[in-house]
Formats: C-alpha cells, sequence, structure tokens
C-alpha cells in the first residue's frame, strides 16, 4: 500500500519553494538585467553555482553551516528557536538555494530579451522604475517567470541528495518521494518504488507540457502575453 | 507682442561612431511652439541630441534649459532625471508596450488614467477608435506609429520629441503622416523637436532647422532658407530615403 504521506512532503516542499523563489527571483534578476556594481559577475556565478555543484556538496555544506555545534547554526537555535538541521524548514532553505538559479536564470533573459527602449519609453512618460518594473516588464516577461517557476517546483520535486544530507529522511517529516522511492528499492520493495517513481514521472512530465503550452500560447501574437 | 519663451540646450559628449570616436558639440535655442528639425547625415549625433534632451543619455558637460526649468546643468551638479522632464518621446522603433492595446497605452500614459474625456479625444484625432482594443503585434507600422504620437503627447508634455518617426514607412503612409504630425503639433500648441534626414519631410513640416554634420551644428534657421542656399551631398541609391 502506497504511503502519500511522502508525496504530499515533496509537493508541499515544491509549492512553497515556488512561491518563495518568485518573490526573492524577481527583485534579483532585475538587478543582475538591469543594475550596475562590480559585484553582479561574482553574484550571478554564485547563484548559478548549485546548477554545477555536485547536490551533497550543497547539502554537505549546508549541513554544516545550520548544525547547532556551529556558530550560525548556534545563533539561529538560540536566538530566533529555529533548527534548520533535520527539519522541514531546512529542506525549504536548502530547496530554496538549490533551485534558485532555475528561477532566476529564465527570469534575467527574459529581461535581457526586452527592448531597451521599452523602459526608456515608461520613463519619458513620467513612470518610476517601480511601474515600470510591474505594468511593463514583468507582463512581458510572463513567459519567463511561468518557465522560472514551474521548473524550481520540478527541481524541488525531483531533490535527492541536497534532501537526503540535509533532511535525514525522518519519516513525517523530512522523509520526501524520492527519498521514498530510494528507501523502497533498499527494502528490495520494487513494486512500492515504482509506484512512487510513476507518480513522480507522470508529475513532473505534466509540468514541463504545462511550461511547453504556455510558451506556445504566450509566443501567438493574438494572445501575447 | 512679447516673445514666446526661449529654450537652450548646450552640451558635449564624446561618441563613438562606426567612423571612430567623434565629439557631439551642440548649443541651439528654440521658441516655445516651433516645430524644430534637427537635420543631417547618419552618424551626426541627431537621435543622441534627442536623448540628451530626454535625459536617457548622459553628457560630459551641458546645459539645458527649457521655458524656464533647468533640466540638466552639470557645473552645478543639477540632473532632472527623464520621468521628471515634461517629454513625449516617440521612438524609431515606436516602442510599444507589447503587453497593453491602444487604449491602455493611452490611458498608462496619463497622470490620471480615468481622464476619459483626453483618451476619447486622441483616439478621435489620431483616427485610432477602431483600433482601441487591439495590441501592438496586429497594427501595421503606420497603425503604430499614431499610436505611439498619441501616446507620447497624452500628458501634453513641453517638448515633443520625434525621433525619425517616419522612417520606418513607405511613402503614401509616411505623407499622411506627417499630416497627423502637423495636426498634433497646432492642436495641442506643442513645441516639436524632428530629428530626419528625409529633406522633403524638413522643408514640409519645419517652421525652423538646424543642421548637424559629424557632431556640430554648421547652420540654423528657415528650411527654405537654410537649404536653398547650400551644397548638400546626397548619395544616389534606389533606397535613400532622402530622395
Amino acid at each position: 500500500m502506497i504511503d502519500w504521506q511522502p508525496l504530499w512532503l515533496s509537493l508541499r516542499l515544491a509549492g512553497i519553494t515556488a512561491l518563495l523563489l518568485l518573490f526573492i527571483a524577481v527583485p534579483l534578476a532585475y538587478w543582475l538585467a538591469y543594475g550596475r556594481g562590480r559585484w553582479k559577475i561574482a553574484v550571478e556565478a554564485i547563484v548559478s553555482l548549485p546548477m554545477v555543484l555536485p547536490p551533497t556538496v550543497l547539502g554537505f555544506y549546508l549541513l554544516l553551516v545550520f548544525s547547532p555545534s556551529n556558530t550560525f547554526g548556534r545563533f539561529l537555535d538560540h536566538y530566533l528557536n529555529l533548527r534548520l538541521v533535520f527539519t522541514f524548514p531546512g529542506l525549504v532553505v536548502a530547496s530554496l538555494i538549490y533551485s534558485l538559479p532555475f528561477t532566476v536564470s529564465p527570469i534575467v533573459s527574459g529581461f535581457r530579451g526586452l527592448s531597451p527602449n521599452l523602459r526608456e519609453a515608461s520613463r519619458t512618460l513620467g513612470k518610476s522604475d517601480r511601474t515600470t518594473l510591474l505594468r511593463i516588464l514583468l507582463p512581458n516577461i510572463r513567459p519567463s517567470i511561468i518557465t522560472g517557476v514551474v521548473l524550481s517546483f520540478a527541481h524541488t520535486l525531483g531533490e535527492f541528495g541536497m534532501v537526503v544530507m540535509i533532511g535525514g529522511g525522518i519519516p513525517g517529516q523530512t522523509r520526501l518521494a524520492s527519498i521514498a522511492i530510494y528507501d523502497e528499492v533498499q527494502s528490495m520493495n520494487y513494486s512500492l518504488a515504482n509506484r512512487y517513481a510513476i507518480v513522480l514521472l507522470g508529475l513532473s512530465f505534466s509540468i514541463l507540457l504545462l511550461v511547453y503550452l504556455v510558451n506556445h500560447h504566450f509566443s501567438n501574437p493574438k494572445t501575447l502575453p | 507682442m512679447p516673445h514666446p519663451p526661449t529654450s537652450s540646450i548646450r552640451a558635449t559628449r564624446m561618441l563613438h561612431t562606426a567612423r571612430g570616436p567623434q565629439q557631439l558639440d551642440i548649443d541651439f535655442q528654440w521658441q516655445q511652439g516651433c516645430l524644430l528639425a534637427v537635420y543631417g547625415p547618419s552618424g551626426a549625433g541627431k537621435t543622441t541630441l534627442l536623448r540628451i534632451l530626454a535625459g536617457l543619455t548622459p553628457t560630459d558637460a551641458g546645459f539645458i534649459e527649457v521655458e524656464g526649468e533647468t533640466w540638466l546643468d552639470t557645473s552645478r551638479r543639477i540632473y532632472l532625471p527623464t520621468r521628471r522632464r515634461s517629454i513625449g518621446f516617440v521612438f524609431q522603433d515606436f516602442a510599444l508596450f507589447p503587453n497593453l492595446t491602444v487604449r491602455q497605452q493611452i490611458e498608462f500614459a496619463l497622470p490620471d488614467p480615468r481622464n476619459r474625456t483626453t483618451v476619447a479625444e486622441l483616439l478621435d484625432l489620431m483616427e485610432l477608435r477602431e483600433l482601441q482594443d487591439l495590441r501592438p503585434a496586429l497594427l501595421s507600422g503606420g497603425q503604430q506609429q499614431r499610436v505611439a504620437l498619441a501616446r507620447a503627447i497624452a500628458r501634453r508634455p513641453r517638448l515633443l520629441l520625434l525621433d525619425e518617426p517616419l522612417s520606418a514607412l513607405d511613402d503614401d503612409m509616411r505623407n499622411k503622416l506627417q499630416d497627423y504630425i502637423l495636426t498634433v503639433h497646432r492642436h495641442y500648441k506643442l513645441t516639436t523637436l524632428l530629428v530626419s534626414h528625409h529633406l522633403p519631410e524638413v522643408l514640409r513640416l519645419a517652421d525652423e532647422a538646424i543642421l548637424l554634420e559629424h557632431g556640430k551644428i554648421t547652420a540654423q534657421g528657415a528650411p527654405a532658407n537654410l537649404f536653398a542656399g547650400r551644397t548638400i551631398t546626397i548619395t544616389i541609391s534606389p533606397g535613400n530615403p532622402a530622395l
């Protein structure tokens, strides 16, 4: 019998991560696309790092940083009563870092793909940068935003190496669907592992199909954007 | 009868053109209500001049005063940001917002979007009422130009800046749209600066013209006088818009 809790936990983690990333990624991508400053390239490289880093490496360092035996983890524990090791909030923080480039990159590309005249035209009409962002820029990169959010959702859903390190796979708390598959395979319970895997496969395929459908829809001039 | 208020610009900026670095060095005045054409060959610095007036391109040194208000004075570290300058700008590619309909483009430009009278007046004046619910992707070049013009004048700017707004259009459409420019210029009593390298257009529309060559103003005056006594080099080629 399939235990739905790991799947529910995975969906919850992916949903919260994707939603929070939307609010973090838009201002960050705006700065990376239009901002000035000598640190911009370094920040862009740091943001993109999780794309090339083995998940276990990131998970290992986050485990060290969040551990109550180290300064930062102790600070969180003592002053904010927040423990990020082997807890669901820890998984959320780690997933935010891990999936950040998957949301930021499409939004940066979206901003950079817009004609610079659009921002300038809005300024000549007396509009502030905030109004220009909300009324002109964001609506015109809607496909990039949807792609970024959906990719971070799908990427979080498929996390394994990092969530094992930082979450520990505690049933009911941090045992996500991807960990459940691994556990069932370890127990030679291939049939149950297959059920989890099929649900994840179906979800991932549906999500990517949705992204392509949305992008196809917005590439039509009659519906753009 | 008192003279209308005068505005002026003095500015220098180093330009990086296809022919190498070139100093833009401009100094001229214009009067409120005039339609001033800036004429000159490609690469002379015409667009940069408009962008400096709009505050979109910085100067190395400069001073801009429009109808008594200082927009730029590098010696006193005064710089009025673009959004606080009372301008309307029509870009060469029109820069219409792809997500907004024709009506929404005009409403966006208004300080008070509920000002239905202005929206209705502009839609009628520019003959856009039939197109008001369409987005730019479905409009022809001429229709987009009319929308860009309507949007630029929606907030009644002190200075209307037109950056070769007709260069992408065929001759028939160009003639028709010159009429629209004259109509709005007179109807709203605007002060208009038109960048063009199309001589008939300058002769037809402008009260006054300045000739900009290699970053310097080489002549200023009434277009008929200005161009009658000068030798103007025109390269003969089928696609030359000056012909």
